[in-house]
């Protein structure tokens, strides 16, 4: 057990410290805080920071050299996700891209594939969206019903998704439907790549209760697949989009490690200048013992990680740590949301319109923004029946 | 980078797990709750013979030199068998009191003894205020010619009515002082405070007009509170990994009753809702154990970081074994709830180990004003 960086990690993170203090643009402090004008300018923005990034060698650091990455170690991509958290940079923005898709086609994709869509996604050139969820099939996902009909050369889909993340700025959808309405659920399921510019393919941005719109609902009208987009076999797509899950475990942790820490560090300074029943919150016991659990939380959860990561690094397996730790944030950060709440007192309910609201209504918005931590991205009922099924070894309840 | 154990200390967890569950099986640690005497005289020959009492005592002194995050593997282990006896406040507590503050002398009369497995030793911290803060220590003591002289009571003392010789925390006039009593004393008086974990003996010390030679006074002043607060920052750490072991001990059982138990013609761990409190239970003792590890590793590579480590891991584990207590006891249903069941055992040792060296409250309030002070 040595938890200290290796010299070769310690260089990593300088070089990467480094070039992101020389070039993470002046206008995005401010742009962070109080927006864009449009979601366009804010995509276009991040498209061309993707772009330098990739120039520089900075982007899908973790995929083989081969296919243009850095074949970077598990401990290198926590240390490049907490960097840019660190330095508050802005995020890459073909995370699906990069993270889910492009590992996916690395590993089961055909030669045309790999040539076809891989540099494009380092480059930012095509943003990518995953077509999973649907109206009726969300934790029960295997149930999902988008058909597609074979017709010679392509497929012809039909049918609809939802909470599809950067769908109305996508250029292509990797993603899961039917392809044999006879067979048991899991096995009539393909998984294929659809061009977001084809005819018969409509996007509506879904409206959330924070007011944002992150997702959108994506309709499928006869819209044509050429064969050559199926990744992996027909009526095989299950085990793709499994295999494809697996890759998103284990380094989303780093960041939002970074971000807990930075919130509990802005409500401990908060608790200094707020007053309460006549003093200072910080004096007062009662948020004294909210505050410390907070961050021993999250502390933990920053341990968690680093064991998560080192046991991947081992075995090359993500394991079940992932539904731990999913469970562990989400309910940790609505817990911590509503403790910024009870801190600010009236104030914690003004949003960033308000001229009275603190940090720009960021706890407004957080305290509503957490509430779907538990559901989304498999909810904290389904990741505690992964945990007694798949770790413990219990008989499946479903 | 590497936050895992390494081959060598696996190995280690590995032997340890066969040791004591060979030579501290159930049925000694029931036979021993049930006579109502939580010491074993044969069990501690057998640790002392292996070394164990040594673990974490340098070479020069007979120890084996071992680290934090061995002493917490050994513990965590001690924990899944629940051990019973005076192992954790002899060597941890006591014996890293000695080798911090102990001359020549005092090394070789007690800290050697405890190495070589032939004395225990208690220490008397908590008083009737039942505050676990250095600062609230009032038993007086009185500095002459002829020695310390005590007066006053202690109470919550681990292991005083076995324990070869006490290290008692007292208040001169000059502030703190930590010395060494023996068991034949004169005015000392030792009662046992019955309390709901067999596995652990408390007792009453009352010293009356009790003299200690000067030669047996370990330190006086800060080095007598930072040697203080370090101890039982070290017995801290131990308890945290013991009751890491007691956590997955309990989680264990209970996994492995869901799956047999049945009940509407299915295993109850079928259901949901007895699913979803073995998940948790995993959650909550993986998650106590990388905080029990850290907390290890700081201890022995960042020494100053060390308190806030240990107060998180306390925080967190306190709270989180009796949870995994409640729940285990919940999975077990009306068994569990019996005396003949084994889970109660750990239950009681959750609720203790909750309420020594400070309950989560106490530690909260540490972080808090390590943090915000």
């Amino acid at each position: 057990m040595d938890l200290n960086p290796t010299p070769s990690e310690k260089r990593f993170r300088e070089e990467l410290r480094e070039w992101m203090q020389a070039n993470i643009p002046d206008e995005w402090r401010g742009a962070e805080a109080d927006g864009f004008e449009s979601s366009q300018e804010r995509f276009e923005f991040l498209r061309a920071w993707q772009k330098k990034m990739y120039e520089a060698g900075w982007v899908g650091i973790h995929w083989p050299k081969e296919y243009g990455g850095r074949g970077a170690t598990l401990f290198e991509q926590t240390i490049f996700i907490e960097e840019m958290a660190r330095a508050r940079a802005p995020q890459l923005l073909n995370v699906l891209g990069l993270s889910l898709l492009g590992p996916t086609l690395i590993e089961f994709g055909t030669e045309f594939q790999k040539k076809r869509f891989l540099q494009k996604i380092l480059s930012a050139d095509e943003i990518w969206c995953q077509g999973y969820s649907e109206p009726n099939a969300g934790s029960d996902l295997a149930s999902l019903r988008t058909e597609a009909v074979l017709d010679g050369d392509h497929f012809v889909v039909n049918g609809q998704k939802t909470w599809t993340s950067y769908g109305h700025h996508a250029d292509w959808c990797f993603g899961v439907v039917r392809t044999d309405p006879d067979a048991a659920k899991h096995k009539g399921l393909t998984y294929m790549l659809i061009d977001m510019r084809s005819p018969g393919v409509s996007v509506r941005p879904l409206k959330q209760m924070t007011g944002d719109s992150e997702f959108n609902e994506v309709f499928f009208q006869n819209v044509n697949v050429p064969v050559e987009h199926v990744v992996g076999k027909v009526n095989g797509g299950w085990q793709m989009a499994i295999a494809t899950l697996m890759f998103e475990r284990g380094t989303l942790g780093a960041s939002l490690q970074i971000a807990f820490r930075r919130q509990i560090e802005r409500l401990i300074e908060i608790s200094k200048t707020t007053k309460r029943n006549g003093k200072l919150a910080s004096d007062d016991p009662i948020i004294r013992q909210k505050l410390a659990q907070m961050y021993a939380e999250i502390e933990i959860f920053r341990l968690n990680q680093m064991r998560t990561v080192t046991r991947m690094a081992k075995t090359g397996v993500p394991g079940a740590e992932g539904s731990i730790q999913k469970i562990f944030w989400s309910e940790m950060n609505q817990r911590m949301q509503q403790i910024a709440m009870e801190l600010l007192g009236p104030y914690g309910q003004l949003t960033r319109e308000c001229e009275y609201s603190v940090d720009h209504g960021q706890w407004a918005h957080g305290y509503l923004r957490s509430r779907g931590n538990t559901i989304e991205a498999g909810t904290s009922e389904i990741q505690r029946n992964i945990i007694g099924h798949f770790v413990l070894g219990l008989p499946k309840s479903y | 980078m590497e936050f895992d154990l390494s081959e060598t200390q696996q190995l280690f967890k590995r032997s340890a797990r066969e040791l004591f569950s060979q030579e501290c099986p159930p049925n000694l640690v029931r036979e021993m709750i049930e006579g109502g005497q939580p010491y074993s005289e044969k069990l501690w020959n057998k640790l002392a013979e292996q070394g164990w009492t040594g673990l974490i005592f340098s070479e020069e002194d007979g120890g084996q030199g071992l680290g934090m995050v061995e002493m917490a593997v050994a513990f965590e282990e001690m924990g899944y068998s629940l051990v019973p006896g005076a192992f954790l406040w002899t060597v941890t507590v006591a014996g890293s009191l000695i080798a911090r503050t102990g001359n020549a002398d005092q090394r070789k009369k007690y800290l050697h003894a405890i190495i070589e497995g032939r004395a225990k030793a208690a220490v008397a911290v908590l008083e009737e205020s039942g505050d676990w803060s250095p600062d609230s220590i009032s038993l007086s003591a009185a500095e002459s010619g002829e020695g310390l002289k005590l007066q006053g009571r202690k109470l919550f003392v681990n292991d005083a009515g076995i324990a070869d010789f006490i290290i008692v925390s007292a208040i001169t006039g000059n502030g703190p002082i930590i010395a060494v009593v023996e068991r034949n004393a004169p005015g000392l008086n030792i009662r046992p405070m019955p309390s709901l974990d067999g596995t652990r003996g408390l007792f009453e010390v009352t010293f009356e007009d009790t003299v200690v030679p000067a030669g047996n006074i370990l330190a006086r002043g800060r080095e007598a509170r930072q040697a203080l607060e370090h101890a039982l920052d070290v017995g801290t750490l131990a308890l945290c990994a013991e009751m890491v072991g007691g956590m997955q001990w309990i989680m264990d059982a209970s996994v492995e009753y869901a799956k047999t138990r049945k009940q509407f013609g299915k295993p109850i761990g079928q259901f949901q809702a007895v699913q979803h409190h073995c998940a948790d239970m995993l959650l909550q003792t993986e998650s106590t154990r990388s905080a029990v590890y850290y907390a290890a590793w700081v201890m022995e590579s960042e020494p100053g970081q060390a308190p806030l480590a240990v107060s998180i891991a306390k925080a967190y584990a306190s709270d989180s074994f009796r949870d995994v207590g409640n729940r285990g006891i919940q999975v077990h249903g009306g068994l569990g709830f019996t005396w003949d069941e084994n889970v109660h055992f750990y239950y009681k040792r959750a609720k203790a180990a909750e309420l020594m060296f400070g309950d989560a409250a106490f530690h909260r309030e540490r972080i808090a004003s390590l943090l915000i002070d």
